[in-house]
């Protein structure tokens, strides 16, 4: 399987350090600023922004995890997939909430998060962080906090790896 | 896990596995009823039938319930309403409903049966709400999911069953799944109400409940069913609670903490005294909620991904 | 019109004949048996069942013929086409007909339908009592002249201990058996068999002592009054215990059991599989061995099958619901066969269990191949294997728990009174 490595370790990291920048930036510091990640790896985005506002603001964001299994519009084409737990501690009623994922693409699964987001209460807004946007859209989305923007071909994947599950960190093109 | 079933029939064909995987499925299903907006899109579109020849409140509700908040559309067709008054046969209405393309059908019926009948001849997904003295196993796997989270384990536990363990489907339901997982289960009852070879399922038989329920972890009580013919079977009610009322001179004879479960509805005064059924020990009223999760768990399983 | 079966593996359990003979048949009667019959003229049909085993034809003790009343369940027609092909040419049908064959008019339709339609010998049973109601004797001596070859209230007990011991007495003076189906209603009530599959399956219960107390209560009767009894379809190891020892001091017990009885045990019933619902019902592993046990050692003389043939929707409905009995012609013969395999019997016994024991219970003078006996002769395949499908049964009922199975042994001809009434033999 030929690969393309688009960032390695260190540009993963500049990249979510601009990203954390621009969040503050726009919100004009991090009041009222919360974080959900999206199962799997827009958890541990989440988490390395959460810990890089500490850094800057010395706040510690709410910080919420979603499964957006139950709300997925092709849920009865897929082989039984497994409902993993919906953490978010915290009330998002008038809460500026960063929601966070890897990879953007078709907009399916923002749709799906952002309908679950709704049914716990009613942010104020809701802004999209993503570490690659893919192009490709199917639905009229668009990122707020975009690390890279590469558009691939139908053939190509592109894969998010995160050193806390996948043992090393990169973002990489792969032919399927 | 792979999840391959389209009915849920019996939990003596379920694996450990299937078990657990049912049971934290219905984890992540409990939060969403504790949220102001207490549904899901999940099931949206499907079509949940409860077919009831039997009366029963709680069982058909908390199936209702965990249907609506997975966004199915719920249907619900008793024997006194149906055509089963008519003399319909069991085989004609279910073809029936299937016509009318169900994606699942919750049967309650007094025999034993009567679901796997269904789910040979149907292609809607089966679930047994109870048949009969066979089983109920919803009933074992949401009583399971309350000593998991009451107990913290599912395994080596000592576990009291007391009552009408021959005609009662919970206890047999109860008794596979506590048996597959290697706890100690102790049936105890009236000798009339303890059938013939029970021990070939790995239980011990007490007559004695004062003995019985010595450093027991979890005590079922067991409702006397009295339309099923249970008073039969011992000379009166009034002698029955004499001799296996659950009162709290049991309770603390049990392991400190004990815990206190019925399937409902229940007779209070009969089986168990209302200083237990509204005392610390009960968990009565958590196995009526997590029913609802783990009703919610077993409906997306079987109807929320393609077969 | 002569026929001759030559080349065939004649086994006779009467006469003790066991090796090849070839047999001549006058027009319904047997002839000539020997080594080697050369001379044929030219009109002589010849039959070749080299290969084969040739045998008396197979008497049913019981079964259910279920006309006149519910021939959308079998006809004598049907039943009787069922029974040759399953290598039976005299068979017993008991008495629940509809009406109840209590008297001389239903006795005189049975035979009468029997002599123009069946393919087979039909020696109708009457009922102990009016109306199989256990309240007060039938018209035994009418239906006896009229033919009826045994009573029975099949189905169900004489609840009644005084009327059993009147009809043991009464039937002396035809000197026909009383067959007994032995069943306690206040202690079965149930729909399987009280063990380990009905704790499984939460089925209510038929206990092994409904059938035992009963076969005990019969026999002391019987012993009392100096009468034989016959009880048939015993399921139990009990029963066998209890006939056994009883025949110690008391030589008038005669019993049977079916096919079903020493090839399924009560697991059979945990897919709820209504065709697995029988009376009496399937019993343990235990039970299954003792019986052929008792078969082993001759404590059980006869094979019957309990054809009792039920329409499809009898049975397809709930487990609690469905029709007690099995289809049986079609099947019993290789099922028995079984036993021979297994070292249970072996082939003269087992054929004497289906042919001589049930002849000399009836007092008939079939269940032999002997000169001068009726020509009632089957040929049949030990080894020839087949798997049972209930849709290609001759009976109207399809109701069989062995749909689907691989068996061996297959009767391949049927020959009743000179006749050839099943012929599959290439």
């Amino acid at each position: 399987m030929k690969k393309k490595v688009l960032l390695d370790k260190k540009a993963v990291d500049r990249t979510i350090t601009r990203i954390t920048h621009e969040i503050l930036e726009k919100n004009e510091g991090s009041e009222a600023l919360s974080l959900i990640g999206i199962r799997t790896r827009g958890v541990y985005l989440a988490n390395r922004i959460q810990e890089k506002i500490r850094n800057v603001e010395g706040t510690s964001l709410p910080f919420g995890v979603l499964d957006i299994t139950l709300y997925r519009d092709d849920i009865s084409k897929l082989k039984w997939p497994e409902v993993k737990k919906t953490e978010i501690p915290f009330d998002v009623n008038n809460m500026t909430v960063i929601l966070v994922d890897d990879v953007l693409h078709t907009g399916r699964t923002i749709r799906a998060a952002i309908d679950a987001i709704i049914d716990l209460g009613r942010p104020k807004k809701i802004q999209l962080a993503v570490l690659v946007d893919r192009g490709d859209r199917e639905l009229p989305i668009h990122p707020d906090y975009a690390g890279i923007v590469c558009p691939v071909n139908e053939n190509e994947e592109v894969l998010v790896r995160m050193s806390e599950i996948d043992g090393k960190e990169e973002v990489v093109i792969v032919k399927t | 896990m792979n999840w391959k079933r389209k009915d849920l029939l019996d939990i003596r064909d379920l694996s450990k596995e299937e078990m657990l995987f049912i049971l934290d499925t219905a984890e992540s299903f409990k939060d969403i009823s504790k949220r102001e907006i207490k549904k899901v899109p999940t099931l949206r579109g499907k079509t949940v039938i409860t077919l009831f020849y039997e009366p029963s409140t709680r069982t058909r509700t908390s199936f209702e319930i965990a249907a609506k908040r997975l966004s199915a559309d719920t249907i619900n067709i008793s024997a006194n309403t149906s055509s089963a008054t008519k003399g319909e046969s069991l085989k004609d209405t279910a073809r029936n409903l299937e016509s009318m393309r169900p994606d699942a059908i919750v049967i309650r019926h007094s025999m034993p049966g009567a679901p796997h009948m269904l789910a040979r001849i149907l292609d809607s997904s089966i679930i047994n709400g109870g048949d009969g003295s066979h089983e109920h196993p919803t009933q074992a796997l949401l009583d399971l999911f309350t000593i998991r989270e009451k107990k913290g384990r599912t395994d080596g536990l000592k576990i009291v069953m007391v009552g009408d363990i021959a005609h009662s489907r919970v206890a047999r339901s109860n008794i596979f799944s506590l048996k597959n997982f290697g706890n100690e289960v102790i049936c105890c009852g009236p000798p009339t109400m303890i059938p013939p070879h029970i021990e070939t399922l790995g239980v011990h038989v007490e007559y004695d409940l004062e003995k019985a329920v010595r450093n027991a972890d979890v005590i079922m009580m067991l409702r006397i069913q009295k339309e099923r013919g249970g008073t039969k079977y011992i000379p009166s009610t009034k002698e029955y609670s004499t001799l296996y009322g659950l009162t709290k001179k049991h309770v603390d004879r049990a392991a400190d903490d004990v815990i206190v479960m019925h399937p409902g509805p229940m007779n209070r005064g009969i089986e168990i005294m209302d200083e237990v059924a509204d005392g610390p020990s009960s968990v009565i009223l958590d196995q009526v909620e997590n029913g609802v999760a783990v009703r919610m768990a077993i409906l997306y399983l079987l109807i929320g991904g393609e077969p | 019109m002569k026929t001759l079966i030559r080349g065939g593996h004649l086994i006779d359990p009467k006469t003790s004949r066991d090796g090849i003979y070839d047999i001549l048949i006058e027009d319904s009667v047997i002839r000539e048996v020997s080594d080697a019959i050369r001379k044929t003229d030219g009109k002589t049909q010849v039959v070749d069942a080299s290969g084969c085993i040739v045998a008396p034809g197979l008497i049913d003790v019981h079964c259910h013929l279920r006309e006149p009343g519910f021939e959308y369940k079998e006809t004598i027609l049907t039943g009787t086409s069922a029974a040759v092909r399953g290598g039976f040419t005299t068979i017993v049908c008991m008495a629940n007909t509809d009406p109840v064959n209590d008297s001389r008019s239903v006795t005189e339709f049975i035979i009468d339908k029997a002599r123009t339609e069946g393919k087979c010998k039909v020696l109708p049973c009457g009922a102990i009592t009016r109306g199989l109601k256990g309240e007060e004797l039938a018209e035994i001596g009418e239906m006896f002249s009229a033919g009826i070859i045994a009573i029975s209230d099949d189905g169900r007990s004489v609840r009644n201990a005084g009327l059993m011991r009147k009809a043991l007495e009464y039937a002396k003076t035809f000197k026909i058996p009383v067959i007994s189906h032995c069943e306690d209603t206040m202690l079965s009530g149930g729909y399987v068999h009280e063990g380990t599959a009905s704790l499984l399956n939460g089925l209510e219960g038929i206990p092994a002592i409904a059938e035992e107390l009963m076969v005990q209560r019969d026999i002391a009767i019987a012993r009392y009054v100096d009468a034989p009894i016959h009880i048939t379809h015993i399921s139990t190891g009990g029963s066998v215990d209890i006939i056994q020892t009883a025949r110690k001091t008391f030589r008038k017990v005669a019993c049977d059991t079916c096919p079903h009885y020493f090839s399924l045990t009560d697991e059979a019933t945990l897919t709820f599989d209504t065709n697995t619902k029988v009376n009496p019902p399937l019993r343990s592993g235990k039970d299954v061995e003792a019986i052929k046990e008792g078969l082993r050692k001759g404590v059980i003389d006869i094979i019957a099958t309990d054809h009792a043939p039920h329409e499809y929707t009898s049975k397809d409905v709930e487990f609690d619901l469905a029709t007690f009995g099995i289809s049986g012609f079609e099947t019993a013969f290789a099922l028995s066969l079984n036993l021979v395999r297994e070292g249970v019997l072996d082939m003269a016994e087992l054929l004497k269990k289906m042919t001589a024991n049930p002849a000399k219970l009836l007092g008939v003078d079939s269940g032999t191949i002997a000169e001068g006996a009726p020509a009632d002769i089957i040929i049949f395949d030990p080894d020839r294997e087949w798997t049972v499908d209930r849709n290609l049964f001759l009976s109207k009922g399809k109701n069989t728990p062995f749909h689907g199975a691989a068996l061996r042994g297959r009767n391949l001809f049927t020959m009743v009174d000179g006749k050839i009434m099943f012929n599959e033999l290439k």
